[in-house]
């Protein structure tokens, strides 16, 4: 059987490769993957320490997680398609009208 | 039938200034002036309503209270809109309503051309209401609303022609130098509260002697304070100065509320308040005393001014100093009864003096006036009745009134406060009569253009001048001396003035009262015919008298520089004191604080708002460091 911590190593690899594609990437859509690396790298480490403990709460997390995944990707997708439609650009260097 | 018998009378002006304001644009000069006469006129049929069921009532009882409401209940105080009418009020009420409405018939003539007809009306009828609140009042508080209103009304008549800049600065002037009376009005009347209890005339009145010694520091600081208060809105010495230039206001605001109305408030108020009075000797002396300086001191200026309404001004003044004078002396009813007359004769030479400037077309100046009898003869007529009155000359209003208050000064011991009237009183007729003679009689000195508009005034002018020409003779005759129980108007005004000081001095014997009577007759007939020979008879005479008394025409003719002396001694230090607080403890310090406080979170705003960059980048990127921070501060522990 593969260990747990294992599987939270991959958890925390992924996690970081979220973080930093959301910090340097440009385009709001790969931010936007991103971001989803970071969602579903939580979910692996939901799924793993359920399975480490012999309990159910930890996978039902997971589905609460990609429910709310999912409404935010409505939301965010419709953002950035409006931001398009706007500015034609989804870099998001390109927008930064609200600044002090 | 419990129909309102007190209230209504001050409501109707108020009524009248509220439908003006709402519909006033719509009903036209004709509709305003029908408004605002006619409540004035309805509030005087209600007046003479009241106070023939006060006279109905029996002696002993002639007091009418009415409350409206109860203002406002704090503990033990309570101060109420409530009403009263006795025979001094109701004496007040039908001057005010009366000589009112016909000034206010008057002014529909005079302000006819006048683009601001509306606003006009509309401050003279608040002034009748606040008038009328001051007179009816039946506690110090409801009065001082009432004082307080007809200051305001007069500030802004003074400045009715605001575009003026000396009508402005005018108005101004008398505003100040009545708060400088109002507060020592309130400090006195605050005074009063707190020893006697009670702002209420009768309460206050009735535990006044129980609680303060006759004489004592207390009662005659308090007095002194009121009469503070008279000496401003009745234009006293030392507060004088305002009156004679109210007279930039229009004519029939000088005559209404600079001669007849408001400026009496004082010589009300202090009768009025005459059982406290007669608690303080001190101040009793001090109001003769102030009264019959001003009366000569405001006489001698008189002499010489050339403005036609300013010669009436300070007659005005000389007169109210005749009336405090009496009051000094503890003739209160002498003073009120001059009131009366001297509202009559001196509304007339007001309006008179109205017709005469509107006729002239806006001509004030006495040099160019002359000759004017044949061309306005209801003018003259009626000026001529008026100024007759008011330099006592027999049988007309202002013999018997001011000849009261001379003996009645004789014959409480004060022959000196006597002395001063009599001078006073031939001044009296000498300026007055040179006032008349300049303008009525002699060649005409009229500007060519003058001449070619002159015209008498319309009807709506010149009936209230008939009438109170009527008045002003035959007003007088309520008063005849060495009657058995003593006159008309003595016995009408005896329930409030019962045992008051000077009213129970011992009666003189009428030898002495005839000579009293031939001296002020002698005195009045001695300046008239001055008057004559130096105006008319002997044209050069004038000129050689002023260079003869040079020094003292120099000092009347500038008034004695008492303006500059105040401007020198009050108005320029205050002003000055008032630049430097403006300039440091205004501009540095308040101004410095606010700005201080705004300075600093602006400076603080500018460093934080470099880290809002506009980059979601940027944002993520800060987030992600909080976090790691976070994250290693919770691995720490």
């Amino acid at each position: 059987m593969i260990p747990a911590s294992w599987s939270l190593l991959l958890s925390a690899v992924v996690f970081t490769i979220g973080v930093i594609g959301v910090l340097v990437r440009r385009n709001a859509i790969v931010i936007f993957m991103s971001v989803e690396l970071m969602l579903n790298s939580g979910n692996l480490a939901f799924v793993a320490f359920a399975r480490q403990l012999n309990s159910l709460d930890g996978q039902v997390f997971v589905f609460f997680v990609m429910t709310v995944a999912a409404a935010e990707v409505a939301v965010g997708l419709a953002i950035i398609v409006n931001l398009f439609r706007l500015r034609e650009s989804v870099f998001v260097d390109e927008i930064n009208l609200l600044k002090g | 039938m419990n129909f309102p018998l007190l209230w209504i009378i001050p409501a109707l002006p108020l009524a009248a200034v509220g439908l003006n304001l709402l519909i006033g644009d719509r009903l036209g000069k004709r509709g305003t002036a029908w408004l605002a006469c006619g409540a004035v006129g309805l509030a005087f049929a209600f007046a003479v309503r009241a106070v023939l069921r006060l006279a109905g009532l029996p002696e002993a009882d002639r007091t009418i209270v009415e409350n409206a409401y109860t203002w406002m209940r704090v503990g033990d105080f309570s101060a109420s809109v409530a009403f009263l009418l006795d025979p001094l009020s109701a004496v007040m009420c039908l001057v005010v309503t009366g000589v009112g409405f016909l000034i206010h018939v008057y002014s529909v003539g005079y302000m006819a051309h006048d683009p601001s007809f509306r606003r006009f009306f509309l401050y003279l009828n608040l002034f009748m209401f606040a008038m009328l609140t001051l007179v009816l009042a039946d506690n110090f508080l409801l009065m001082f609303v009432g004082w307080e209103g007809v200051g305001l009304c007069s500030y802004l008549l003074i400045g009715f022609w605001y575009e003026r800049p000396s009508a402005a600065e005018a108005g101004k002037k008398a505003f100040v130098m009545n708060r400088i009376g109002d507060f020592g009005f309130i400090l006195g009347m605050l005074l009063l509260f707190a020893w006697g209890g009670s702002l209420q005339y009768d309460r206050l009145f009735a535990i006044a002697p129980h609680v303060f010694v006759k004489g004592a520091a207390a009662i005659t600081i308090a007095t002194l304070l009121l009469f503070l208060g008279a000496t401003g809105k009745s234009a006293q010495i030392p507060l004088y100065t305002w009156l004679p230039d109210a007279m930039e206001g229009p004519t029939p605001v000088s005559a209404l509320i600079h001669a007849a109305t408001m400026v009496t408030a004082g010589v009300y108020m202090v009768a009025r308040c005459h059982p406290l009075f007669l608690l303080a000797p001190a101040s009793l002396e001090t109001v003769a005393v102030v009264g019959a300086a001003t009366a000569l001191f405001a006489a001698t200026i008189g002499l010489a001014q050339n403005d036609i309404k300013r010669v009436l001004a300070y007659s005005t003044v000389s007169q109210l100093g005749y009336m405090f004078m009496a009051c000094g002396v503890g003739a209160f009813t002498a003073g009120i009864f001059h009131l009366m007359t001297h509202a009559f004769f001196k509304a007339l030479l007001f309006l008179g003096a109205g017709s005469v400037i509107h006729a002239l077309s806006d001509e004030q100046d006495l040099r160019r006036m002359g000759g004017l009898a044949g061309k306005l003869p209801w003018t003259h007529g009626t000026m001529l009745v008026a100024t007759l009155a008011i330099a006592g000359i027999p049988p007309l209003a202002g013999f018997f009134s001011k000849d009261e208050i001379l003996s009645r000064a004789f014959a409480s011991g004060h022959s000196g406060v006597w002395l001063v009237g009599l001078v006073g009183a031939a001044l009296t007729a000498f300026y007055m009569f040179r006032l008349y003679i300049l303008a009525f009689r002699g060649p005409s000195r009229l500007s060519h253009e003058a001449e070619h508009h002159l015209h008498e005034s319309p009807p709506s002018m010149i009936i209230p001048l008939v009438v109170l020409a009527a008045l002003s003779a035959v007003g007088g005759l309520v008063g005849q001396p060495m009657q058995e129980g003593g006159h008309l108007f003595e016995r009408w005004m005896r329930p409030v003035f019962e045992g008051a000081g000077g009213e129970a001095a011992a009666p003189l014997s009428p030898r002495t009262e005839w000579t009293l009577i031939a001296l002020s007759v002698a005195a009045a007939a001695l300046g008239i015919y001055g008057a004559y020979r130096t105006y008319l008879v002997e044209p050069g005479l004038a000129a050689r008298l002023r260079e003869r008394l040079r020094a003292f025409h120099q000092a009347v003719l500038h008034k004695y520089w008492i303006d500059e002396l105040y401007d020198a001694l009050v108005v320029a230090p205050v002003y000055h004191l008032s630049q430097r607080l403006w300039r440091f403890w205004d501009e540095r310090i308040v101004d410095g604080m606010v700005n201080g406080v705004a300075y600093t979170f602006e400076g603080v705003s500018a460093l934080l708002r470099l880290f809002q960059t506009g980059f979601v980048g940027t944002y993520a990127l800060f987030f992600t460091l909080g976090v790691l921070v976070i994250l290693i501060e919770l691995g720490r522990r």
